[in-house]
């Protein structure tokens, strides 16, 4: 672990790997919620935690150092399933990348467990981990990717929440609304959510 | 609608609602957001005895015109510019009694970038997350007002401040802004460390709500490879591949995947908020860490 001040209200925690990440996101959540840290985001991403928003960040990376972070707590939470139509236009370059025919791919994508490693890019987004495969982005990216778009990148799944610009390669679609902010929660997916993908036929 | 409204009749070339942003969302992808020049947004709430969270609106150098449908307070400020009620010129920086159906305008900023109009009452957006500001970046809160949009306002507090004029500080002739290094700056040669801190940059004109894009000597990166996403504060100088510094504003990606070279001290952020194109930019390092 190796922490790294940012200006003086922050530190961010760098770690070896995902799972890394997720087991100390996990304790820093739970020590926010005995009240034993104070700070106003924490923040998850592919091999780091954000805490921003300290009081006395050289104080808390000595307290750092002295903590045990358990390994990532068992997956006792509730899957998200997402209903998924297998129709995207990238499906067949995924699949001459993977060396396999496109309804494998849907196959591969269907059988695996997700998890929500973290956020960004748009409200909502997640960038999921779990797929045993990974692509490429695509060369050149879409200026307009529809809302609903289930999409790959490196080792990365995510659902577009809005139509937006975007370079993951687009393998299908869901109607589920990730993002709704007169709903609580707002965001379907967050930090930490198991997420499951289901095919559905085309209406 | 009721009387409690602000039509806009002008909308300018950006002017948005803002109050102080929905800091807390960050690990959900949704950027802060809220005014710029936070200090100028609470100085005009003050003015017309709003409590400092009330939502304002946050022009862009050209100002914008409003029609209040009853008589109500009003107050300009942030970046200096000529206002008048109707035609008449009135004070700048002060609480105005604006007639219900007169016209305010609030005119080309003489110098800085963002003004700010308080109305006693406050705009009364419905808030998404707990706050009324537009962000740009996510598209949350209500969108960049347009000639004709109607906007709700608040119950007037109760007590006027009796404050008549507050100080307001004057936009920057040069942008000064504070640095820590970190926690990227081993990406960077330290001939590229020396420029940042040392060489004169300026404002560029493709800054806007989300960054603070510079134009000068670009920074040349020590080392190959992409670094993962990960987490950005407000104020954060991130050094995209074209290696011109770009200092996050409120409207910021929460991840990001360029290296952060250096944080900005908040309190020099506001003075960033109005640093019009062209202003010479120094950033000062002020704590070295390792």
């Amino acid at each position: 672990m190796r922490v790294l001040p940012v200006g003086d209200r922050a530190l961010l925690i760098e770690v070896g790997t995902g799972e890394e990440a997720e087991a100390l996101h996990a304790e820093l959540l739970r020590r926010r919620a005995t009240g034993d840290l104070a700070v106003a985001e924490i923040v998850p991403a592919a091999g780091t935690v954000l805490l921003d928003g300290l009081d006395d960040p050289s104080l808390l990376t000595g307290r750092l150092a002295s903590w045990e972070v358990p390994p990532v707590p068992p997956r006792a939470q509730d899957v998200v399933e997402i209903p998924v139509r297998y129709d995207g236009p990238d499906l067949a370059d995924v699949a001459a990348h993977w060396g396999v025919d496109e309804t494998e791919v849907a196959r591969i994508h269907a059988a695996a467990e997700f998890r929500v490693a973290f956020c960004g890019f748009a409200p909502g987004f997640g960038y999921l981990t779990g797929l045993p495969r990974e692509v490429p982005r695509r060369a050149t990216p879409r200026t307009a990717v529809p809302a609903g778009s289930v999409a790959l990148a490196g080792p990365y799944t995510g659902v577009y929440p809005r139509s937006s610009p975007g370079g993951w390669q687009l393998i299908g679609t869901t109607d589920i609304v990730l993002w709704d902010h007169t709903r609580v929660p707002a965001a379907l997916l967050a930090p930490g959510t198991r997420v499951r993908f289901f095919p559905v036929a085309a209406p | 609608m009721s009387d409690r409204a602000l039509a806009v009749v002008r909308a300018g070339a950006l002017t948005t609602v803002q109050d102080r942003g929905r800091p807390g969302h960050a690990h959900l992808g949704v950027p802060r957001s809220g005014a710029l020049d936070a200090p100028a947004a609470a100085l005009v709430n003050r003015l017309v005895g709003n409590p400092p969270d009330a939502a304002v609106l946050e022009t862009t150098l050209n100002g914008c015109s409003v029609r209040p449908r009853s008589t109500v307070t009003m107050a300009v400020g942030g970046a200096p510019c000529p206002v008048t009620v109707d035609g008449r010129p009135v004070a700048w920086g002060a609480a105005v009694r604006v007639p219900g159906g007169a016209l305010l305008d609030i005119g080309a900023a003489r110098a800085g970038v963002r003004g700010y109009l308080a109305v006693a009452g406050g705009v009364a957006v419905e808030p998404v997350l707990g706050s009324r500001s537009t962000d740009l970046l996510s598209g949350l809160g209500p969108p960049p007002l347009t000639d004709g949009t109607v906007l709700p306002l608040g119950r007037p507090p109760g007590f006027h401040a009796r404050v008549d004029v507050v100080p307001h500080p004057a936009p920057p002739l040069e942008l000064v802004l504070r640095i820590t290094l970190g926690p990227r700056h081993d990406w960077f040669t330290d001939a590229a460390l020396r420029t940042f801190t040392t060489r004169p940059y300026a404002v560029s004109s493709a800054s806007n709500r989300i960054g603070l894009r510079t134009e000068g000597p670009a920074l040349e990166r020590s080392r190959a490879g992409e670094l993962p996403s990960e987490g950005m504060v407000l104020g954060a100088v991130q050094v995209p591949p074209d290696g011109r510094p770009v200092v996050f504003l409120a409207d910021h990606p929460t991840t990001g995947g360029y290296p952060v070279v250096a944080v900005v001290h908040p309190a020099d952020l506001p003075g960033a908020a109005q640093a019009a194109p062209g202003t010479p930019v120094r950033f000062v390092a002020v704590r070295h860490r390792r």
